[in-house]
């Protein structure tokens, strides 16, 4: 088999809990972002514009929809004879089968899977984050310096240093210890969890790592640390550009948002680096001769006969004249009818408010600003006429007529 | 489901001069219409979305455009072991020379149709916008056991067209007369130019008529066989339009904005057009933007006027700039408190800052592709 220098694996197994209704029956990776993307497109993207052709996805939590979304790699140029991208979910063996316990425990599964590119490099990644990154830097970096694993890792501001895992290093970039979460962080350089090993060592510290009984099978928590402790060589790769966790509803919410601020660098129209992603054959957009739109993002399909303002729509969506949309997301196929006002809200795929409906609030107009928040409609759902939903509410199912929430 | 009893064929050269202006450096296939397709996508989702697997294309000149959209037919599933998407370029032999018609079109590719398997033949021409029931018409020409069945839409003629059919039937749809005058005034069931025909007999048909040195289609077969062959009509009840000039063109993409059943015909999801991909970002639309009754596609920043217009991918509309009654196609920059109504202008044109200019219903002014005004 013809040699392929670096493997990609991706961890898109997670369940992200933190996004309530969004991932109840989608895995997080497969949440809509941007208008037209989902989530993996990016790490996805970033690995066929650095040159890596050959991706292993690693599914667990509700894997149907993302499944289908990645099919044969089409969209990112992925369908290849040598390499593209292979989708991994927990298997049965002779002995009894496993969930993936842990991220670590997730590759070590699939060390069958590396071994056939006898690779040189495997590169980790997550899928649960925005940001374009040029992965074949940090493999040029990785093999100049020598080293066994590099990190990519990311100046975060100190007093919000504490909420990452934090990279103490060395002046030329090595690193000397690593903290998860540390209460007194003596460095604001956050791990993005982003990992090159040179396979080597790394399926040597996945074996250690499953021979440990009292191990969580995880990165950051036990595979890191052990190297750390061998002594391994371990780089820090600095990366500047925009990167966003999306991990909750309001960090959804903002990097949404943020491709609405012009001070906020993220290019998704840069023809060098394009963000992939399956689209549906979609119509252009019809803004109609009611509609006011300003400062927003519409795509393909969309509908507009109503206000929408500093919002973002994705396909299909369509927006009755008199309806109101404010710094709100609204997601594939969803329909605000007439009279219905959307603010400070994520609107799921397929969703309809109905006609005079409300929906989220302005924090000035919260009576409580402690508990304001963005509220959340789950997909498919139905928010009956005259119904309201107030300001950090997540609706988990349909909303009579006139109901309060 | 696949159908393998029918093998599609595109003419995408075929009327290039009727639209000459945005033919000059391109087939009539690779025309950018409707925002974000090129004419061919109409024909070769029609196909596909009645299940037809193997198509045809057979290119004559300026093809470079149309090869680059067509690629290897991914778009429309056409990147296939069995079938798939065969583009046919001019076959060079000593005697052989750039097709006129149809027939010395086909001629150039009867190798193509000799090894095909398939029972049928649907040929489309590339200037036809239409979205249609095609699986309908073919279990109608296999139900009503004729020999040639042609799609005709009912309405005004499209008067530049030189070879435009227009049918008389009998009762039971066969066609009694083709009348090629474009004079007639009143509504009329004109061609569509979509054509199912069963292979052998068009292999037949095609070799008699070049041994015959016959070029023309409809003038050297269907219009003297009329009583010879059951030719049968098929009433595309739909959105279709012939593009004969470019003031059609406009019109066309002017009733796709005043007509939301056009749109709705046009653009149905039950049949998607299909089309070449750019993964453009969503349009961007400003905070000082006004725009209003128009159709626009992924990858434009707006943040200026535009009304009554159709805006191509990448296009970007500076502040304080008015796009009225415009088509602007792909990656074109309407600059600051520029000014234009009633003009197309074809990709890549750069209208400078504060530039006036003006078209008027009656006469579109169009602009050539990378022209700097």
């Amino acid at each position: 088999m013809k040699k392929t220098e670096c493997v990609a694996m991706l961890l898109a197994g997670g369940q992200g809990s933190r996004l309530g209704v969004l991932t109840q029956r989608i895995a997080k990776p497969a949440v809509p972002y941007g208008g037209k993307y989902r989530i993996i497109d990016f790490p996805l993207s970033n690995c066929i514009n650095s040159g890596i052709d050959t991706v292993g996805v690693l599914t667990q939590y509700q894997p149907l929809e993302l499944n289908d979304y990645i099919g044969s790699g089409k969209p990112w140029d992925l369908d290849r004879s040598n390499g593209g991208v292979h989708v991994l979910p927990p298997f049965q063996r002779s002995k009894g089968a496993d969930w993936y316990k842990g991220t670590a425990n997730a590759i070590y599964q699939n060390i069958t899977f590396i071994e056939r590119y006898n690779p040189e490099y495997v590169l980790i990644l997550s899928g649960d984050h925005i940001y374009k990154m040029d992965y074949a830097k940090m493999i040029k970096q990785h093999k100049e310096a020598g080293a066994d694993c590099t990190i990519a890792v990311l100046e975060v501001p100190m007093e919000e240093a504490s909420r990452f895992g934090i990279m103490n290093c060395n002046e030329d970039g090595s690193i000397y210890e690593f903290e998860e979460k540390p209460k007194k962080p003596k460095s604001n350089m956050a791990s993005m969890g982003i990992y090159v090993f040179s396979w080597k060592k790394l399926k040597y510290y996945l074996e250690q790592d499953e021979s440990n009984p009292k191990s969580s099978n995880d990165f950051g928590k036990n595979v890191i640390p052990s190297m750390l402790s061998a002594s391994e060589k371990m780089q820090a790769f600095h990366f500047n550009d925009y990167w966003k966790d999306v991990g909750t509803i309001d960090s959804l919410w903002e990097a949404n948002l943020d491709l609405l601020n012009p001070k906020i660098e993220l290019d998704l129209q840069d023809p060098n680096w394009r963000i992939y992603s399956r689209t549906p054959s979609a119509p252009p957009q019809y803004i109609g001769k009611t509609a006011k739109v300003q400062n927003s993002l519409i795509t393909e399909g969309c509908e507009v006969y109503g206000k929408v303002d500093f919002s973002i729509l994705f396909e299909n969506v369509y927006i009755e004249e008199g309806a109101q949309v404010n710094d709100s997301i609204i997601m594939p196929g969803a329909r605000i009818c007439s009279g219905a006002s959307v603010q400070y809200a994520i609107v799921a795929e397929n969703a309809i408010i109905s006609k005079n409906a409300k929906v989220g609030e302005r924090p000035e107009n919260t009576s409580n600003l402690q508990k304001w928040g963005v509220s959340v409609i789950g997909a498919g759902l139905t928010i009956g006429e005259n119904a309201e939903i107030h300001a950090n509410v997540m609706v988990t199912q349909n909303i009579e007529a006139g109901e309060k929430l | 489901m696949i159908n393998n009893l029918v093998l599609g064929i595109i003419f995408p050269n075929v009327h290039d001069d009727l639209l000459s202006e945005m033919t000059a450096n391109r087939s009539m296939g690779s025309v950018p219409f409707g925002g974000r397709y090129r004419l061919i996508d109409f024909s070769l989702s029609n196909l596909v979305n009645a299940g037809i697997s193997k198509v045809g294309v057979i290119a004559k000149s300026n093809y470079q455009s149309l090869m680059d959209h067509l690629s290897s037919g991914k778009p429309w599933d056409l990147d296939r072991k069995k079938g798939g998407l065969f583009i046919l370029p001019p076959y060079g032999n000593g005697e052989a020379r750039v097709y006129t018609g149809h027939i010395d079109a086909l001629q150039g590719a009867m190798n193509f149709i000799n090894n095909s398997t398939e029972q049928y033949v649907v040929m489309c021409d590339a200037n036809v916008v239409s979205n249609f029931d095609m699986e309908a018409m073919i279990d109608s020409h296999i139900k009503t056991g004729a020999d040639v069945t042609i799609a005709y839409k009912r309405g005004k003629l499209p008067k530049n067209h030189r070879d435009i059919m227009s049918f008389q039937f009998d009762e039971n749809s066969r066609v009694t007369e083709i009348l090629l005058s474009n004079k007639i005034e009143k509504d009329c069931d004109f061609s569509l130019d979509i054509t199912i025909i069963e292979r052998n007999m068009l292999i037949h048909l095609i070799e008699e008529a070049s041994s015959r040195n016959q070029t023309n289609m409809v003038r050297d077969i269907f219009q003297p066989n009329v009583k010879n062959l059951k030719i049968y009509g098929w009433e595309v009840k739909n959105f279709a339009a012939v593009m004969d000039s470019t003031k059609s063109y406009v019109n066309v993409t002017e009733e796709l904005l005043k007509n939301p059943t056009a749109r709705k015909q046009l653009f149905t999801s039950e049949r998607p057009v299909l089309t070449k991909t750019r993964d453009d970002m969503p349009t961007k639309y400003g905070l000082s933007c006004d725009v209003s009754d128009s159709l626009i596609a992924d990858g434009c920043i707006i943040e200026g006027t535009v009304k009554s217009s159709v805006l191509f991918r990448g296009v970007r509309v500076s502040a304080g700039a008015i796009v009225e009654n415009c088509i602007v196609m792909q990656d074109c920059i309407i600059g600051k408190n520029a000014h234009i109504n009633h003009v197309t202008t074809d990709k890549n044109v750069v209208i400078n800052e504060g530039t006036s200019m003006c078209g008027a219903p009656s006469y579109p002014v169009f602009i050539k592709k990378g022209t700097n005004v």
